[in-house]
C-alpha cells in the first residue's frame, strides 16, 4: 500500500476540491432557489415591481366621464384611451401637476386609418392626400366621435 | 307643536347616530371611501396566455410602441413585432414578408394590389412545453406557475442558447446589460389587475390577454368557437398565444 | 428574417470552441491507441498526443468566457446546473475530462520524470516540480507499475469520456428542435469523427514538427501508421456526412429549399470549395493513394503534411458551415442575414487568431516542462515508458 501512497495524496486532492466546490455552492447559491421551479424566486418580485407607464383605461374614465360619454356615441369606444394620447401613468398619479400634450391628428390618424390593401376590407381606410386634400383631420372629424352626421 | 326638551334629545341623538351612518352607506354607494388594501397576487390562481383575432390587425404599430414605452426595448430590438404577409394564391410556394423596424412605425402601402395580404402581430408564446427553458444552463429562464416563461436578469450569463432554441424569434440581447431579454407579458400590470400594454393600445381588440384559469374568461368560449391555431404547431411547443384566422402560410 | 434574428447570436468564437475541443478528443483518442489497443508504431506521439490535449483543452473555455455577457457569472453552470441543458451538463463533462481522464493520465505517466526532475532542477522550477509530485518521491518499480496499471484504467475510462466529450457538443447544436441546420440526431457522431480527424491530423502534423525542429529522422512507420488512421476515420466522417446530406435531399422537408439556396449561395466557398473539395476530398485522394501505391518515403511525408494542414482547415470549415450557416437563414425560412465579423473587438478576428495560437505557446511550455522525448531515441531515465 505504500506503494501507493501517491494515488491516495492525489485522491485527497480530490476530495479536497470536491468539498471547496460544496463550500462555493453554500456560500453563492441565491436564497430560495428551486422554490417554485428552477430559478430564483426574487426574479418574480423583481418583475412584478416594474413602474408602470400606462395607466389604463377603467383609470382614465375615472376622472374623464364627459370624453368617455362622446366616446360612446361612436365607434372610437373600443379603443383605449391611451392608444393615442400615449402613456398618461404619471398623470393618472398626480393629474394637475403633469398636462398630457394632445396627440397631433394630421399625423396620429393616419397610423390606423392609411388605406392599406392588407388591412381587414371592412376597416375604414381612406387614402389621405386624396380624401382631405392636406387638411388636417380634426378639421372635420372629432377625434373623439369621428362619424360626420 | 311644540319641541320639548324630550323630543329634542330625541331628535339631536337620532341626527347624530344616523349622520354618519348615512354617511358611511353614502360613501359606501358613491365609492369614495379609502382604498381597500390591494389583494396579494396569487400566482396559483391565474394561467395567462393570449388570442389574436388575424382578421382585427390594421398593422398600425401601437402594439410595437407602446410595449416599448411600457418596458423600455431597446431601439431596434423588439419584444412584440408586426409583420405584414403578401402571398400570390397558387403556387403559394413563397410570401413576400416584411416587417420594417418590426413595424414601429407602422408599415407602407402593400406592394402587390390583389395579392392576399395580412399582418401578423407575434410576442413570445409563453410556450408550456418551452424549449427555450430546456436549454437555459443555469435557471435564469423559467417558467413560472401562473404560464409565463420569464428571465431573470441578475442570473443570466448572456451565453444566448436560449435565443438560439427558440423557434419564434421572440428573444434578443439587450446591448446594454449583455443579457437576454423578451416579452414578459406585462407581469408587473397583469399581477395588479392592468392588462398588457399591448393590449391596452390596440384600437380593435385585435390581441387581447387571457386568462386560462378563470373560468369566466371569454377565452374559453373563444376556442371553442373559432378555428384557431397556434404558430408553428409542429414543435409541440404548447404555445399559449392562440391565432384565429392564421393562414397556413404564416411562419 | 424575423426582426430579432438579423444580427447573429453566436460568433467565430463559437466556431473555434468546439473546433478545439475536438482536437483534444482526437488527439487523445491517438494516444488511446497506443495505450489500450497496443499499437506499437504510434508509440513515439504518446505523449506529445496528451499534452497537445491538455494544452488545447485548457484554452477551451476561453472563447467561452469571451462570447459570454457575463462570464463572472459562469460559476453559476456549475452551482445550480439546470439538469435539462446540455450546455449545463456539458460543463461537467468537461471538468470530468480535464481532471479525471486528462491530468490525472499525465501525471501518471511522467510522474517518475516529475520526480527526478524535482531532484535535478533548482530554484523556482525546483518548486513547481516539487508541487506536482504531491509530495511523493517514490519512483520504486512496484510503485510505477501500480502507475502504468491506474493508467490503464484511467485510458480505458477515458475512451468513452472522449467520446462524451465531443459527442456532447454536438447534441448541444444536434437537440436544437428550432434550427433544422443543427438538429439531427447525427450531429454528435458528425461532431465526433470530424473532432477525431482533426486531432489524428493536428498530432501527425506536430510529430512531424517536432521531429524537424530536433533535426531527428522521422520515424515513418510511426507516420504511416498516423495516416492510416487519419485515411480510416475520416472515410468514416466524410461517409457520415454524405448520408446527412443524401437524406436532406432525398426527404427534402419544409427547411430544404431555404438551406439549400444558402448552401448554394453564402456557404459556396465555405461549405463546397473550403470544407467538400479542399478540405476532404483532397486529404481523402491523398491519403488514399498512400496506402494504395508504393511511393518514396520523401514524398509520402510531404502528402502527408499537405492533407494534414487541408484537414485541419477542412474541419474549421465544417464547424464554421455548422455554426455560422446554422444562423444565416431565418426559421420562417423566407430570409438571409449575413455575418458581419469585427476583428479588434471581444468577439473578434484578431481573438479567434490569438486563441488559435495560445495552445501552441502553452504547449511549448508544457514540452519544456514535461518533456515528452528521450534526447535520443533509446529510452533513458527521461523516457518514461511510453516514448
Amino acid at each position: 500500500m505504500k506503494e501507493a501512497a501517491h494515488l491516495f495524496r492525489l485522491a485527497g486532492l480530490f476530495l479536497a476540491g470536491f468539498i471547496f466546490f460544496l463550500v462555493l455552492r453554500n456560500a453563492f447559491v441565491p436564497a430560495g432557489f428551486g422554490k417554485y421551479g428552477h430559478f430564483r424566486p426574487g426574479a418574480l418580485d423583481d418583475i412584478r415591481a416594474k413602474p408602470i407607464t400606462f395607466a389604463g383605461r377603467t383609470t382614465c374614465e375615472m376622472c374623464h366621464e364627459d370624453q368617455l360619454k362622446v366616446l360612446k356615441t361612436g365607434k372610437h369606444i373600443i379603443v383605449s384611451c391611451e392608444a393615442c394620447h400615449g402613456p398618461q401613468s404619471v398623470h393618472a398619479d398626480d393629474p394637475g401637476k403633469t398636462k398630457p400634450v394632445l396627440p397631433d391628428t394630421s399625423k396620429l390618424c393616419a397610423q390606423c386609418h392609411e388605406a392599406n390593401s392588407a388591412k381587414p376590407k371592412k376597416f375604414p381606410q381612406v387614402v389621405t392626400k386624396d380624401h382631405s386634400g392636406g387638411e388636417p383631420c380634426k378639421s372635420c372629424h372629432t377625434p373623439h366621435s369621428p362619424k360626420l352626421s | 307643536m311644540e319641541l320639548n326638551r324630550r323630543d329634542m334629545v330625541r331628535d339631536t341623538a337620532k341626527l347624530l347616530f344616523l349622520t354618519p351612518a348615512a354617511a358611511w352607506f353614502l360613501d359606501k354607494l358613491n365609492g369614495s371611501e379609502a382604498p381597500p388594501p390591494e389583494p396579494k397576487y396569487e400566482m396559483a390562481q391565474h394561467y395567462w396566455g393570449m388570442t389574436i383575432d388575424v382578421e382585427k390587425c390594421i398593422g398600425c404599430g401601437n402594439c410595437v410602441r407602446g410595449c416599448a414605452k411600457e418596458n423600455n426595448v431597446p431601439a431596434h430590438f423588439f419584444r412584440t413585432w408586426v409583420e405584414h404577409y403578401e402571398i400570390d394564391g397558387f403556387p403559394e410556394e413563397r410570401p413576400e414578408v416584411t416587417s420594417p423596424d418590426g413595424g414601429f412605425d407602422g408599415f407602407p402601402q402593400s406592394k402587390h394590389e390583389g395579392w392576399k395580404s395580412f399582418f401578423i402581430p407575434k410576442l413570445c408564446n409563453h410556450c408550456e412545453h418551452s424549449p427555450c427553458v430546456q436549454v437555459c444552463p443555469v435557471g435564469a429562464t423559467f417558467e413560472t406557475p401562473d404560464g409565463l416563461v420569464l428571465v431573470d436578469k441578475t442570473y443570466c450569463l448572456g451565453c444566448r442558447y436560449c435565443v438560439q432554441a427558440c423557434p419564434y424569434g421572440c428573444r434578443y440581447i439587450d446591448p446594454e446589460k449583455e443579457v437576454v431579454d423578451k416579452c414578459t407579458l406585462c407581469y408587473h400590470r397583469i399581477s395588479q389587475g392592468l392588462t398588457t400594454a399591448c393590449c391596452e393600445v390596440c384600437p380593435t381588440h385585435c390581441r387581447t390577454l387571457v386568462d386560462l384559469k378563470n373560468p369566466k374568461d371569454p377565452v374559453h368560449e373563444f376556442l371553442r368557437t373559432n378555428s384557431v391555431q397556434v404558430l408553428k404547431p409542429h414543435m409541440a411547443t404548447g404555445s399559449k398565444v392562440y391565432y384565429r384566422a392564421l393562414d397556413q402560410s404564416v411562419r | 428574417m424575423y426582426p430579432n434574428e438579423v444580427e447573429l447570436q453566436w460568433s467565430i468564437l463559437i466556431v473555434l470552441y468546439p473546433f478545439i475541443t475536438g482536437l483534444v478528443a482526437g488527439a487523445f483518442i491517438l494516444a488511446s491507441l497506443e495505450r489500450v489497443f497496443r499499437v506499437e508504431e504510434v508509440k513515439p506521439t504518446y505523449r506529445l498526443a496528451l499534452l497537445t490535449a491538455l494544452a488545447f483543452m485548457l484554452v477551451a473555455p476561453l472563447p467561452l468566457q469571451l462570447h459570454l455577457g457575463h462570464p463572472e457569472r459562469s460559476l453559476e453552470m456549475f452551482l445550480t446546473p439546470h439538469r435539462s441543458s446540455a450546455m449545463a451538463m456539458f460543463g461537467f463533462v468537461y471538468l470530468w475530462y480535464l481532471m479525471i481522464v486528462l491530468v490525472i493520465e499525465i501525471w501518471l505517466d511522467f510522474r517518475k520524470d516529475i520526480v527526478l526532475l524535482s531532484q535535478s532542477s533548482t530554484g523556482l522550477l525546483r518548486l513547481v516540480y516539487k508541487a506536482m509530485t504531491l509530495g511523493s518521491d517514490n519512483i520504486s518499480p512496484r510503485s510505477l507499475a501500480i502507475d502504468d496499471r491506474t493508467g490503464y484504467i484511467i485510458t480505458v475510462i477515458g475512451i468513452p469520456s472522449a467520446f462524451m466529450l465531443h459527442g456532447y457538443v454536438g447534441f448541444i447544436f444536434g437537440s436544437v428542435k428550432a434550427n433544422p441546420w443543427w438538429s439531427t440526431p447525427l450531429m454528435p457522431i458528425v461532431f465526433l469523427f470530424s473532432a477525431m480527424v482533426s486531432g489524428i491530423a493536428l498530432v501527425m502534423l506536430m510529430y512531424i514538427f517536432s521531429m524537424k525542429m530536433k533535426k531527428q529522422t522521422l520515424d515513418m512507420r510511426c507516420v504511416d501508421t498516423i495516416a492510416r488512421y487519419l485515411f480510416y476515420t475520416f472515410t468514416i466522417d466524410f461517409s457520415l456526412e454524405m448520408l446527412d446530406l443524401i437524406h436532406r435531399i432525398y426527404e427534402a422537408d419544409e427547411s430544404f429549399k431555404s438551406l439549400d439556396f444558402m448552401v448554394h449561395t453564402k456557404l459556396f466557398v465555405s461549405q463546397i470549395v473550403v470544407q467538400i473539395i479542399l478540405g476532404t476530398c483532397i486529404p481523402l485522394a491523398l491519403l488514399a493513394s498512400a496506402q494504395v501505391f508504393k511511393i518514396p518515403a520523401a514524398t509520402r511525408k510531404f502528402m502527408y503534411i499537405t492533407s494534414g494542414v487541408l484537414t485541419l482547415i477542412g474541419i474549421f470549415a465544417m464547424r464554421w458551415n455548422v455554426v455560422i450557416g446554422g444562423q444565416l437563414f431565418s426559421k420562417s425560412f423566407l430570409g438571409y442575414t449575413t455575418y458581419k465579423m469585427e476583428f479588434a473587438t471581444r468577439e473578434g478576428l484578431l481573438t479567434a487568431i490569438v486563441l488559435t495560437v495560445l495552445p501552441f505557446i502553452i504547449l511549448w511550455v508544457l514540452i519544456k516542462l514535461l518533456p515528452p522525448w528521450s534526447d535520443n531515441h533509446q529510452p533513458s531515465a527521461l523516457g518514461g515508458q511510453h516514448g
